[in-house]
């Protein structure tokens, strides 16, 4: 008998300040490839904007960063906006998000299992999957020193696991040879080669609006006019959380010692 | 008192568009935002001009498609327009011949629009009338330009021996001018250099570089779709729909032309097609 795919989620965690056609290629990229390993069917793909306690440089309003995700995917049938992450009071670790979204999947999938099962039922089918969905430069980010807590990144990793799209320069598998962590559960990170070279990136969309410049073609239509309207991304939008340290790191450092404590 | 007028600018982009991406579209966005930051330009046009079925590259579909799916990809924008004029051509044009061609239909909409002007007007108009005739007053301050945009390896390819004929570039880019868009690993300056007729005119190219790297090719949209992989957001929707719909672009489709020599190849060498 055949094996049945496993159904998976793609879940993209970031700041979509704003959301660019780069964003939604990954979703597409990394479908794709998980089809074509043969193992996997992608059932859904899930857009989760930090909330506005993350605290970086220049982030707008968690509102209306759903508002452009939201009208970018309205043409996609199968991406869809989750707000859940920016309505938490604080900042949410990515682990935390991962765990949410994935005990619904669980739900939705035991559902189903449940309405549908009869005597001709063969097997039953696999355990639905959600995996993080990223750029290289995201995996980068697990050696910055206090912003990720090394059971995050084991959870992350072990758990459910990266579909990882290569960008720039950068090279994933580098820096999954680089972490014990990381190559521990390396037949858990699937790296996807992005040939054609794009570099867009909210920051270069941001830059651009503020001096001025189009950025017609590099985000949906339906997003500049939004931004137009409510007259987002200007120097004093830049000037956000200007000197606030990020959330994670102040998180981080607020972690009782646990040897101290003995 | 008159102050200093700013120079209208129509961009004409000639090409495959085999097909048309988000990175033909940024080209022409990029090239405006450059001019008008100069404070000397107004760009009031953009025109695509899909090449013939006559320039017999390897993969090159029909050029009905080509200016369909160029038509949609313009729908939402109120200065990028599509012309099939070089595409109705029974052979291939030069290049040159294009942008004479709409370098004229340029100006004669500029004299329609003089035409309404009023009675005082006419002695100004008489005047310009014959500038017109003159191409070193082409571009006289006020009158309107028409500049060729392209990428830096159309540049470069100025260098391939027997694709241009060199009197073609030193009228396109003397005559008329260049916008060229590049991005790091280009050297357009180092091209220039080296060329005796681009350094000649270098006051007529504008060279705009490209900070955010943005190489969706066409070639790699086409390998794309033909391991049925998903091209969305690299070409704008409409686009994608259309070529789904057509079943555009396959292995065989990749294979037209493969045997057969480039137009102008065979027009400057006198090759023959075999």
């Amino acid at each position: 008998m055949a094996t049945r795919r496993v159904p998976l989620v793609l879940l993209a965690c970031g700041s979509f300040n704003p959301i660019t056609n780069q964003h939604m290629r990954l979703f597409e990229l990394a479908r794709d490839h998980m089809h074509s390993t043969g193992q996997y069917q992608v059932v859904g793909g899930i857009v989760s904007p930090v909330s506005d306690g993350y605290g970086k440089q220049g982030l707008v309003l968690a509102k209306h960063r759903i508002a452009m995700a939201k009208l970018a995917l309205q043409s996609s049938d199968w991406v869809k906006v989750d707000e859940w992450e920016s309505q938490q009071p604080d900042w949410t670790e990515t682990v935390v998000t991962m765990r949410y979204h994935y005990g619904r999947i669980l739900e939705q999938f035991e559902q189903r299992t449940v309405t549908h099962v009869d005597s001709t039922t063969p097997l039953s089918s696999p355990s639905p999957q959600l995996k993080l969905l990223c750029g290289a430069d995201f995996l980068d980010t697990f050696k910055i020193p206090g912003l990720w807590r090394d059971d995050h990144v084991q959870e992350v990793a072990g758990r459910f696991g990266f579909v990882c799209v290569s960008r720039g320069g950068l090279e994933p598998e580098r820096v999954v040879h680089e972490s014990d962590t990381l190559s521990r559960h390396s037949q858990n990170i699937f790296l996807v080669r992005e040939w054609v070279k794009n570099e867009t990136s909210a920051t270069e969309v941001r830059r651009a609006l503020r001096r001025g410049l189009s950025v017609k073609y590099l985000i949906p239509d339906s997003v500049i006019e939004y931004i137009h309207q409510h007259n987002l991304y200007t120097e004093d939008s830049e000037r956000r959380n200007e000197g606030t340290v990020l959330r994670p790191l102040a998180k981080q450092a607020q972690q009782p010692v646990k040897s101290l404590d003995d | 008192m008159e102050g200093q007028s700013v120079t209208k600018v129509v961009l004409l982009s000639c090409g495959s568009f085999n097909p048309i991406t988000n990175m033909h579209l940024r080209m022409f966005e990029l090239a405006r935002d450059h001019l008008e930051d100069t404070g000397q330009y107004k760009v009031v046009k953009g025109i695509i001009s899909p090449v013939g079925d006559g320039y017999k590259k390897k993969g090159l579909i029909d050029a009905y498609h080509r200016q369909e799916m160029a038509k949609l990809a313009t729908e939402n924008s109120d200065w990028i327009t599509v012309d099939a004029w070089e595409s109705l051509q029974p052979v291939w044009v030069e290049t040159v011949k294009v942008v004479r061609h709409h370098y004229h239909e340029m100006l004669a909409a500029e004299q329609k629009n003089d035409d309404v002007d009023t009675v005082k007007y006419a002695k100004k108009r008489r005047i310009e009338g014959n500038y017109f005739e003159d191409s070193s007053h082409d571009k006289r301050r006020g009158g309107p330009q028409l500049m060729l945009l392209c990428g830096a390896d159309i540049l470069e390819s100025f260098g391939i021996p027997n694709l241009w004929k060199q009197d073609d570039i030193a009228e396109i880019v003397g005559r008329y001018g260049l916008v060229c868009i590049t991005r790091s690993g280009n050297d357009p300056h180092k091209c220039i250099h080296q060329s005796e007729i681009l350094w000649k005119y270098r006051k007529n190219i504008q060279v705009v570089q490209e900070w955010v790297t943005n190489e969706i090719s066409a070639t790699h949209v086409r390998r794309a779709l033909r391991r049925g992989r998903s091209v969305r957001y690299l070409l704008p929707d409409a686009v994608v729909h259309y070529i789904q719909e057509h079943d555009l672009y396959s292995a065989e489709s990749e294979q037209k032309n493969a045997d057969v020599v480039l137009a102008p190849l065979q027009k400057y060498t006198g090759a023959s097609s075999s």
